[in-house]
């Protein structure tokens, strides 16, 4: 019986394989041939206007040397972490304000979402014009407070947190729409069995509320964290990773490789290196993820 | 017999219809004899299509403004692309390099991609097509173009990959008012720059002496114009060795580094030209160095609250030597436009005298022909100041390459424009200089094996 339903399956199989067939073609196509291509190139000394020659792993020795690229992945952590940290907590506590009844709550929600509808490349350009130092509205506004100015963007110090509130008040208000559907799917009886326990509003949070939601909160960190380590737009029109490489991202001096110096082979290779960087991070927040999970 | 006077004869009815098809296609047969001249003829490929595109900018603007005329002209309908200059500029070569650009006719910055357009040779050599008369206008006069522009849109092998179109010296815009104010004359030399830079900063009235460039790669040729000013190139044309670390090269770096940080507005390290120029236009800042073509907003009143008062300057006299620091643009054909010819019109057209003089007139550039500045009808028709076209003219004398001709220009703008940044945050001139030119050296030594 079971080697008859084998054979089965097997003939089911052959018959229904050629209609995967079209999804194989294109998964290859868009994603194996160009990763393939990736690191074919990333082996090879390539530079637009000059012909291509192999030179084995000598783009990754010398990346290994490369004092920029050292310091634009502690700019990419840095950076990447202070995006997803800020927007998280900010965001959840957010999401536990909505989650209260009170009067034009929904007027509320829809408003505090409408940042993340925006584009970034407008939304930056619109930013990069109030903070301007001598005529942005921001500075005026620290005045009215009788705050001295801000550099913003343009001082070594402060560009990163700069660069990071937008990045805060952009994607805040997405953390804040999952944890609330977190919210939404918590059962109520825990709750009430507190309240008859006796249980205080801070108890009720951190041994209820927390734990519920957490696997909610875990997936905003993850998607967070993907979109703060391939953040590209909005550093770019703001900064343009400066001052000098203040705001050098590992994506910015990628970026300025293959389309500024026309590195190919070589911005190849540090496609390689933070693919791997990307990998490693996603298993770690897939490991935490995987921990959260309710039980 | 039939009487000879009356009769109506199948001869006369073909003169007559001769005669009206002759009078009826009249200005049609004006029009083509118009456009005609010997073997030249400007409707020769009427019909045809051509793709345009270039970089955002008045010398853009000026052309897709008059487009219509030259399809009335010619035939030959245009779709005219504008891309803004950085975006452009990765665009045109990841195009060419496949093989297959998308358009036949881009306009070209010679101060930044001369050396590898001409490397690949991406671009078809004009010299063959303005030596065959049936394909050049007789009225272009080649021999209008200024010897300068001549030169920079031909390649050290000879070929010539670009029609000359603009000529981009740099000067120093003043305001006249805060120079009055405190009763000073414009600077002749370096160092009055300082001094003047000095007593026009009041930092407790938000008055600065000076703004520039601050943010790395745009911010080089402001350090350049000053190296200029000790004779000093940054790549030596001869032996295409850097000569970033002489002692012009550091007493530029130095008069950069004290420029920016004593007597330029907060945040001046992240300013490209619109930063300053807008901080420049506001009324609060003394001096602005920048190329010439930057001038029509600050003469606009709806931009600007100091029109009237801009003062326009030629570069001043540096420690060893006088120059203005020199970018230019030119335009032309993509080698593998099918094309060409009709391409070939365009570029005509959009170098010619009528299309050079409305240039002029706009203050977006400086056209390479030597005929508009003497014509009295278009300086009349001049929208900025005289003194704006002295100045320019003045400068273009003096003029010399303010980036060097080489092919990883980007890179070395990059590399330095970093070191100049961190001079402006306190880092020291030759040290900065030195790390750079440790950094570029290898790259600039395998570009140009």
């Amino acid at each position: 019986m079971t080697a008859k339903s084998t054979a089965m399956d097997r003939g089911y199989g052959r018959n229904y394989l050629p209609f995967a067939y079209p999804a194989l073609l294109i998964t290859g196509a868009v994603i194996v041939f160009p990763w393939l291509f990736t690191l074919f190139m990333s082996v090879h000394e390539w530079k637009i206007g000059s012909p291509r020659a192999f030179v084995g792993l000598n783009n990754y020795a010398r990346l290994a040397g490369d004092e920029r690229f050292i310091e634009s992945i502690g700019t990419t952590l840095y950076f990447t972490l202070l995006s997803v940290v800020l927007p998280v907590v900010l965001g959840t506590a957010c999401a536990l304000i909505f989650n209260e009844r009170f009067p034009l709550r929904g007027l509320c929600r829809a408003i505090f979402i409408l940042p993340m509808m925006a584009t970034p490349v407008a939304i930056a350009l619109v930013w990069k014009m109030m903070f301007h130092p001598q005529l942005g509205v921001l500075n005026y506004l620290l005045s009215l407070a009788g705050l001295p100015p801000s550099l913003w963007h343009t001082s070594l110090d402060t560009v990163i947190p700069t660069l990071v509130m937008v990045e805060v008040w952009h994607w805040t208000p997405l953390v804040m729409l999952i944890v609330l559907g977190g919210l939404a799917a918590a059962p109520t009886e825990p709750y009430e069995s507190a309240r008859l326990d006796g249980a205080n509003p801070w108890q009720m949070f951190r041994y209820i509320t927390l734990p519920l939601i957490m696997p909610f909160v875990v997936l905003a960190v993850v998607i967070r964290t993907i979109d703060a380590l391939k953040a590209f737009d909005t550093i770019f029109v703001i900064s343009e990773g400066g001052p000098g490489t203040a705001s050098e991202t590992i994506n910015i001096y990628l970026y300025l490789q293959a389309f500024a110096f026309y590195n190919i082979g070589y911005a190849s290779a540090i496609v390689v290196v933070f693919f791997v960087l990307i990998i490693l991070m996603a298993m770690v927040l897939l490991w935490l993820r995987q921990k959260a999970k309710w039980s | 017999m039939k009487d000879r006077k009356t009769r109506f004869s199948r001869r006369t009815a073909l003169k007559i219809g001769a005669g009206a098809a002759g009078v009826l296609a009249a200005p049609a047969i004006m029009k083509v004899a118009r456009a005609q001249t010997g073997g030249f003829n400007w409707k020769k490929f009427q019909g045809q299509s051509i793709e345009v595109s270039l970089t955002l900018g008045p010398r853009a603007n000026n052309l897709r403004t008059h487009e219509k005329e030259f399809t009335e002209l010619t035939g030959i309908k245009v779709g005219s692309e504008v891309v803004p200059e950085q975006q452009h500029r990765q665009q045109q070569v990841i195009q060419f390099n496949s093989g297959n650009p998308q358009f036949d006719v881009t306009s070209v910055s010679w101060h930044v991609q001369k050396r590898l357009f001409g490397k690949s040779k991406w671009l078809v050599d004009m010299k063959p097509l303005l030596a065959d008369s049936q394909l050049t206008a007789p009225d272009y006069d080649w021999p209008d173009f200024t010897a300068g522009g001549v030169r920079w849109a031909t390649q050290a092998d000879g070929r010539m990959d670009t029609l000359p179109n603009n000529i981009d010296p740099w000067m120093i815009y003043y305001n006249k008012e805060l120079f009055a104010a405190k009763g000073l004359a414009f600077p002749r030399t370096f160092e009055e720059i300082v001094m003047a830079a000095e007593k026009l900063t009041d930092k407790s009235a938000g008055i600065y002496g000076w703004v520039s460039r601050g943010l790395k790669n745009a911010n080089v040729p402001v350090w350049t114009s000053f190296m200029l000013g000790h004779d000093v190139d940054p790549v030596d044309p001869t032996t295409v060795k850097l000569q970033t670390t002489t002692d012009g090269a550091i007493a530029a770096a130095e008069l950069y580094k004290k420029l920016n940080r004593e007597y330029a507005p907060p945040g001046t390290v992240g300013f490209n030209w619109n930063e300053a120029q807008t901080s420049f236009s506001q009324g609060k800042i003394g001096m602005w160095i920048d190329g010439i073509g930057f001038a029509p907003p600050l003469e606009d009143p709806t931009k600007s609250r100091i029109v009237g008062k801009v003062g326009y300057a030629v570069m001043p006299q540096g420690p060893k030597a006088r120059h203005s620091a020199t970018f230019g643009d030119g335009i032309g054909i993509a080698a593998g436009s099918k094309k060409r010819e009709a391409a070939y019109l365009y570029c005509q057209w959009a170098t010619s005298k009528v299309m050079c003089n409305r240039l002029l007139q706009s203050g977006g550039g400086s056209p390479c022909r030597a005929s508009p500045y003497k014509s009295p009808e278009v300086i009349a028709g001049l929208k900025l100041p005289r003194e704006w076209l002295s100045c320019l003219e003045a400068s273009s004398a003096i003029g010399r390459p303010g980036l060097p001709e080489i092919v990883p220009v980007t890179e070395f703008r990059d590399v330095f424009g970093v070191g100049l940044t961190n001079t402006i945050g306190g880092a020291d001139a030759r040290a900065e200089m030195q790390k750079a030119t440790d950094a570029f050296a290898p790259v600039l030594a395998k570009s140009e094996a």
